[in-house]
């Protein structure tokens, strides 16, 4: 106790009497005048420190403290402030700031010779240098792909037909989140519903639809998908052709005079489809058109597919123009 | 007393240093490190910022670490989080809302683990603009320029890795990007997916442990091998300096290690540390328990990306709608443009300059002086427009909220951005290059001026 009571006084008062001033030009470091007052900035702002990092634990203990997360970040962040503004001190006025010069390194010449001349005289045994090193290189080559080849575990590499399966089929019944089945009437114009198939896995980008109604006269559909959109209800894949996302917008104009026709957009960048063509890209980077299910009504007014997509769901890669959608 | 105390502390200190010299021979080295010299510019500290904010991230990620379970595996939510109680949704996901929400401390340091990955890139770049318009990567520092550009590089992939593994909704969206960009490149595209994702989008179960075990491990590792081997180049071609009194090509000025910089560069570490976790206590960012759980059915509007990744999510948004086709064979999927060709230029581009100024130039010289941008107009102008070029693109990224802020007309917008992409670069080099050799040009007016007045005393 006494020891720490004299180094404290030793702090507080210190410099009262000086060490004994050694011959200056022994010194590495220049000598500088003390700065008391710079010195008493520096001990209050490590108290300051010591305040704030004591009030961490204390914030964190207390639970009757509201905004722990604010008051305690307010609590590490100001003691690490604090410590800061005590270093710059110390580094603009307590320790002296020489200016000091040193040489930039230049090349080596005599070490570049000998390194060369060792590699060379290391090989001076070999008499067929090219074909060793051909040789060689085949065999790292080789290797390498070796080392590499259990890589190939991590997926299926060469197997991408499960990129065109989808889990719709000819009758199968659409059903909200809840597994309810849609019925016609359930679904109104200016909006659209989100629909999976009954009884499969709504987590594989094949599954979630989104379904959207016209009137059955602004319908625009190409010949080929003649009676897709019984009651002028059309289904399409959920996930844009672009880059993935969920299609989360629903373009529903207000003023169909003046204003563009009804789309369905893609928050991620944008692509913009138009739902009486048939999902074809009006705006945004989607290269390909939306996927559209052809619908088919059940004799209780139930909403279900009457066949697979009308094209690959998803993203595109190199193969999805090859084939169709597949169950 | 006070003599005694003193010698104390010296004997102390001879003690420990003879310690180690003993054990490691080290001597001659720390000396020379301890006197190593700094020059001063306010510019050199951009990259001890990156420097002190990859410590924050480490030390911030080691604790997250201790809490998150890298599982997709299906949980209900029973914790004290109404709007998801009852909810079913992943183990990470689970996790990281109980490290916000249950975890004493824990919304603390994830935020600022969060906002120091944000920092971390952001003082990258801006030191990478440093080193670029002073010229500062020429020989003999090509090797350490060409490591900044691959951390860089790494930085944004570990950025992405690490907002991914959360799985909440926005990460699923940005993965579901990613997958789609992978999907798009000619050729492999699909089978690099695949194999990355151990199946069609949302991929395997085994996804979630890889993207932790990148995060966590491989990324961090290779980013601190990589910083190691750019602090020692630094060091082993010491510091570049802007032309002074003293300061030549020959010659390096500055301070000494010990005693002027080391509490200078202290002070700065703390000060980064500080704002980093001030701001991780004040200032809210990603809060993911309000996104609710991914679903692949599911998206939210206008979200956008951490701020290091709206240029890629800008370029994507531009391209227009085309895939390149030929017969049924898809060549080129649209994302490729956006998404891995627009990066892999800029970054080609950064890595062949030194290359290619020194092609252009035949300047083949040691350079330890820095130019001022305006030393090298040519360089400023065309540094300038390509910076103009990718932050104009960047921009666009942000069209979404500039129609829900301002109510500008989103399609007016991109077709705006797809000529000011092109012509705003064009405007810049020209503009650029004028200012520059009209700064130079001034300098001479200047000294000549000088001279004159000087001539009659």
């Amino acid at each position: 106790m006494k020891r720490w009571l004299i180094a404290l006084l030793v702090l507080l008062l210190g410099r009262r009497r000086r060490r004994p001033v050694l011959d200056e030009d022994a010194r590495l470091v220049p000598a500088g005048s003390p700065d008391r007052r710079a010195e008493n900035v520096v001990l209050l702002l490590f108290g300051a420190a010591t305040l704030c990092a004591i009030a961490f634990p204390v914030i964190y203990a207390w639970d009757a403290i509201p905004n722990q997360t604010q008051f305690l970040g307010l609590a590490v962040g100001l003691a690490l402030a604090f410590v800061s503004a005590a270093c710059i001190v110390i580094g603009k006025r307590l320790v002296v700031t020489e200016e000091l010069e040193d040489e930039y390194g230049d090349a080596h010449p005599d070490d570049q010779e000998a390194l060369e001349q060792l590699v060379d005289e290391s090989g001076s045994r070999f008499t067929r240098k090219k074909l060793l090193l051909l040789a060689g290189a085949g065999a790292g080559t080789a290797l390498g792909a070796a080392v590499i080849t259990p890589a190939a575990s991590l997926g299926p590499v060469f197997d991408v037909s499960s990129l065109y399966r989808t889990p719709w089929r000819r009758g199968i019944r659409l059903v909200d989140e809840l597994g309810n089945a849609f019925r016609a009437d359930d679904i109104e114009e200016g909006t659209f519903y989100t629909a999976y198939p009954e009884h499969a896995d709504r987590e594989q980008m094949g599954a979630p639809l989104v379904v959207v109604r016209l009137e059955p006269a602004e319908l625009q559909l190409p010949e080929s998908r003649n009676g897709w959109a019984p009651e002028g209800i059309l289904a399409f894949s959920k996930i844009c052709t672009h880059a993935g996302c969920a299609i989360a917008l629903y373009r529903k104009p207000t003023f169909p005079a003046v204003q563009p026709s009804p789309a369905l957009v893609c928050p991620c960048h944008y692509s913009t489809f138009n739902v009486a063509t048939g999902g074809e890209v009006v705006f945004g980077p989607a290269g390909r058109p939306l996927p559209q299910l052809p619908l088919e009504l059940s004799g209780a007014g139930e909403l279900r597919a009457a066949g697979n997509f009308s094209g690959p769901v998803g993203p595109s890669w190199w193969g999805v123009r090859r084939h169709g959608a597949r169950p | 007393m006070v003599g005694r105390a003193q010698a104390r502390g010296a004997a102390v200190i001879r003690r420990t240093v003879r310690y180690l010299d003993e054990r490691s021979g080290g001597a001659p080295f720390f000396r020379k490190a301890l006197r190593y010299v700094f020059p001063d510019h306010w510019s050199f500290l951009l990259g001890e910022v990156a420097l002190y904010s990859f410590v924050v991230l480490v030390a911030t990620g080691i604790y997250l670490t201790l809490f998150f379970k890298p599982s997709l595996a299906p949980v209900v939510y029973h914790g004290h989080y109404l709007p998801l109680k009852g909810r079913e949704l992943s183990e990470a996901y689970q996790s990281t809302v109980d490290i916000s929400l249950r975890i004493k401390a824990g919304l603390l340091i994830r935020q600022t683990h969060h906002w120091a990955a944000d920092v971390f890139v952001a003082a990258i770049v801006v030191h990478l603009l440093r080193i670029f318009f002073t010229g500062a990567f020429r020989k003999p520092r090509e090797l350490t320029y060409y490591v900044g550009l691959l951390m860089l590089t790494l930085a944004l992939l570990e950025g992405y890795a690490g907002y991914s593994l959360v799985d909440d909704l926005l990460s699923g969206m940005g993965l579901a990007i990613g997958y789609s960009v992978l999907m798009s490149i000619p050729f492999i595209g699909a089978n690099l997916a695949q194999l990355v994702w151990n199946g069609p989008f949302p991929g395997g179960q085994d996804f979630e442990s890889r993207l932790y075990i990148a995060h966590v491990l491989i990324l961090p590792v290779a980013i601190g091998g990589l910083l190691a081997l750019h602090l020692t180049l630094v060091a082993a071609r010491h510091h570049t300096q802007f032309l002074g009194p003293r300061a030549t090509e020959k010659k390096v000025v500055g301070m000494p290690t010990l005693p002027a910089y080391a509490p200078r560069t202290l002070g700065l570490a703390f000060a980064v540390a500080a704002v980093l976790f001030l701001m991780g206590g004040l200032i809210q960012i990603n809060p993911i328990w309000q996104w609710g759980p991914y679903h692949v059915s599911q998206a939210t509007n206008g979200a956008q990306p951490d701020w290091y990744l709206g240029w890629l999510i800008g370029a994507l948004r531009l391209v227009p709608s085309f895939d390149v086709t030929v017969g049924s064979y898809t060549l080129v999927p649209n994302p490729f443009w956006g998404g891995a060709g627009f990066p892999l230029f800029v970054f080609g581009v950064l890595f062949l300059w030194p290359t290619l100024e020194r092609q252009v130039t035949g300047d083949r010289a040691f350079h330890n002086l820095l130019d001022r941008p305006r030393d090298a107009p040519w360089r400023t102008a065309i540094g300038v427009a390509f910076f103009t070029w990718i932050f104009i693109v960047f921009l666009a990224g942000s069209a979404d909220r500039m129609f829900v802020l301002f109510g500008l007309s989103y399609q007016a917008q991109i077709w705006a951005f797809r000529v000011l992409v092109w012509v705003l670069p064009v405007v810049a080099l020209f503009v650029t290059k004028r200012v520059c050799e009209e700064l130079l040009r001034g300098e001479v007016v200047e000294v000549r001026r000088k001279l004159v007045e000087a001539e009659p005393a």
